[in-house]
């Protein structure tokens, strides 16, 4: 269309078309700030609540600032045993699901092998899947087993979910890896295993502990499937659940936040990390 | 090298198999399971008997074409909504985002770092009856007065859309920054405006991400009722409230599984014709 119009652009760039460029380049700036605050106002009003002194039961209107929800964050019965659980089953669930994603990342990256299309599938298919449809099915191959519902069956649903997870994590990390690395090393006389400790393992570490803080953070948070196989089992989001009915203490943006400010500081660390070594090599 | 070549055969597989030894016990046999419970009746105090009882299929949409319809529908807006509105921030990290590009995206994930739960309450404190927003809207006559946004379909579509904006505006990202600025620079010195090479380049080259982040958005909004629960009413209730309630309240078992399995089905037909229409390799990809 307008060629002649982009040529008059482009011969006389004037005032006027300087002015338009000025402000189509700020606009979009403009509304990625709006963005970020829109997805910030949340967490801001959970930080601002967490300092609340709520008259009632429940804490959603401002009443007095106080410190006293920080300080005793355990006066609510019940939540720090939930904290905990939820804490335990996060790390041993992001620790194994690590484990077995890690394995399947090496098979499904450096082979071909009979299956490995079935095998992506299989492994993109629980992302695929609403929460809903996976609590449910795990809880009817419980019940028509007969397994008792508890920490077990919390820690074999965390593990589910997260595996895919942990593949995607680290497959992304190895496709983009110089396999030149390793032949080198082999060129040197350093023998399989050498090699895969020296310089595989290290090359692919940052996947490993992206994997390891996004399963975390994906166990700590998860309510659905959780609650359909947790018996009376009560992790941190079902304790919320449970209180949200009959009121919301204030300790619960307390627990909310220190969750938040713990796993932004170790995202920090790892991006950290991460480019101080680009930095380097 | 060599480790990975000498005993070439049965490596993958022993490096797969405690993987998919768990994903096939924990989550495909229990999908068989899933089925196999939705063809049972009976009740909880006499148990449960496997009686290839169809009929349940048919009450459950009979019975819930409502819920049925309301989680597409609210899934679907939230989709197109977060699609919209997370775009162009995605496109001015990957393009202007410079040496901030890994802090600015760590800002787009911060949401997953508070409990789900705790966000949506925060939700339901912003959009209270007395609150700023309603308060604000009615002042705009946006809202007429005494109206709420609390308890209707739009706080459970804005508590959707932002609860899922992570899993549409990262695969986006992840597309867009892969485009070569350079191709985009081609298309204007062959005198396409800024616009069209927008629409002729830039657009069709982040398509896997949007096909990517539509998935990832919507196949989870369907199934969810922790918005449809805390900020809206049982007249805005989804498929997942009832198969929630009909599983832990009711424990009217055989009902939820045929729910969960059709809800699961109507998905898969849908990701199926999208991928039709969009290209398979897009899916994948």
């Amino acid at each position: 269309m307008s060629s002649v119009a982009v040529d008059v652009r482009r011969s006389r760039p004037n005032a006027l078309s300087r002015a338009w460029a000025f402000v189509r380049r700020h606009v979009l700036t403009a509304y990625s700030i709006l963005f970020f605050a829109y997805l910030m106002l949340p967490i801001a009003v959970v930080a601002v609540f967490s300092f609340n002194h709520p008259k009632g039961r429940f804490n959603f209107v401002w009443e007095r600032f106080t410190i006293g929800n920080w300080t005793h964050w355990n006066a609510i019965p019940g939540i720090q045993s939930a904290v905990e659980l939820s804490l335990e089953i996060a790390l041993i669930a992001s620790l194994l699901a690590t484990g077995l994603g890690t394995l399947m990342a090496l098979a499904l990256v450096r082979y071909r092998f009979r299956g490995r299309g079935t095998t992506n599938f299989t492994v993109f298919l629980p992302l695929a899947t609403p929460e809903i449809v996976l609590g449910a099915s795990l809880l009817t191959l419980f019940l028509n087993r007969s397994v008792p519902l508890g920490f077990w069956t919390i820690l074999i649903a965390h593990v589910m979910f997260c595996v895919s997870f942990a593949v995607v994590t680290v497959k992304a990390r190895l496709v983009s890896f110089d396999r030149h690395l390793e032949e080198a090393a082999m060129d040197l006389g350093a023998n399989e295993w050498t090699t895969f400790r020296k310089v595989t393992l290290p090359l692919i570490a940052p996947a490993i502990l992206a994997s390891l803080l996004l399963c975390f953070a994906i166990s700590v948070d998860d309510f659905v499937v959780t609650y359909f196989v947790a018996g009376n089992q009560v992790t941190f989001p079902i304790f919320v659940w449970g209180a949200a009915r009959v009121a919301t203490p204030p300790q619960i943006n307390v627990i909310g936040i220190a969750f938040f400010v713990i796993a932004v500081t170790a995202m920090l660390g790892n991006v950290a990390l991460q480019s101080r070594r680009a930095k380097g090599a | 090298m060599g480790f990975f070549h000498r005993h070439r055969g049965a490596t993958p597989y022993l490096l797969l198999a405690p993987g998919m030894l768990w994903l096939g016990i924990f989550f495909l046999i229990p999908l068989g399971f899933l089925v196999y419970q939705s063809l049972q009746s009976g009740n909880i105090d006499f148990g449960f008997h496997f009686t290839w009882a169809f009929g349940n299929y048919w009450s459950a949409l009979k019975g819930y074409r409502g819920e049925f319809e309301r989680s597409f529908i609210y899934a679907g807006l939230a989709t197109v909504i977060a699609l919209v509105v997370s775009y162009p921030v995605t496109y001015w990290i990957a393009f202007r985002g410079g040496r901030w590009k890994n802090l600015l995206l760590l800002f787009i994930v911060a949401p997953f770092f508070v409990t789900y739960l705790i966000r949506t309450l925060a939700w339901q404190t912003i959009l209270a009856d007395h609150g700023l927003v309603v308060r604000t809207l009615i002042y705009l006559h946006l809202v007429s007065s005494g109206g709420r946004i609390l308890a209707t379909g739009t706080a459970v579509v804005a508590g959707i859309t932002y609860n899922f904006l992570p899993f549409m505006a990262l695969p986006l990202y992840v597309s867009l920054e892969q485009i070569d600025p350079t191709l985009i620079e081609a298309a204007e010195d062959l005198y396409a405006s800024k616009w069209r090479a927008f629409l002729k380049v830039t657009f069709p080259l982040s398509l896997p991400g949007v096909v990517a982040g539509t998935l990832l958005t919507f196949i989870p909004a369907a199934g969810d009722f922790i918005n449809a629960t805390l900020l809206g009413s049982p007249t805005t209730h989804m498929i997942g409230n009832v198969i929630n309630s009909k599983f832990n309240d009711l424990i009217d078992y055989p009902a939820a599984a045929a729910m969960s399995f059709i809800l699961m089905a109507i998905i898969v037909v849908m990701v199926l014709l999208y991928a039709r229409a969009v290209g398979s390799e897009n899916l994948t990809g």
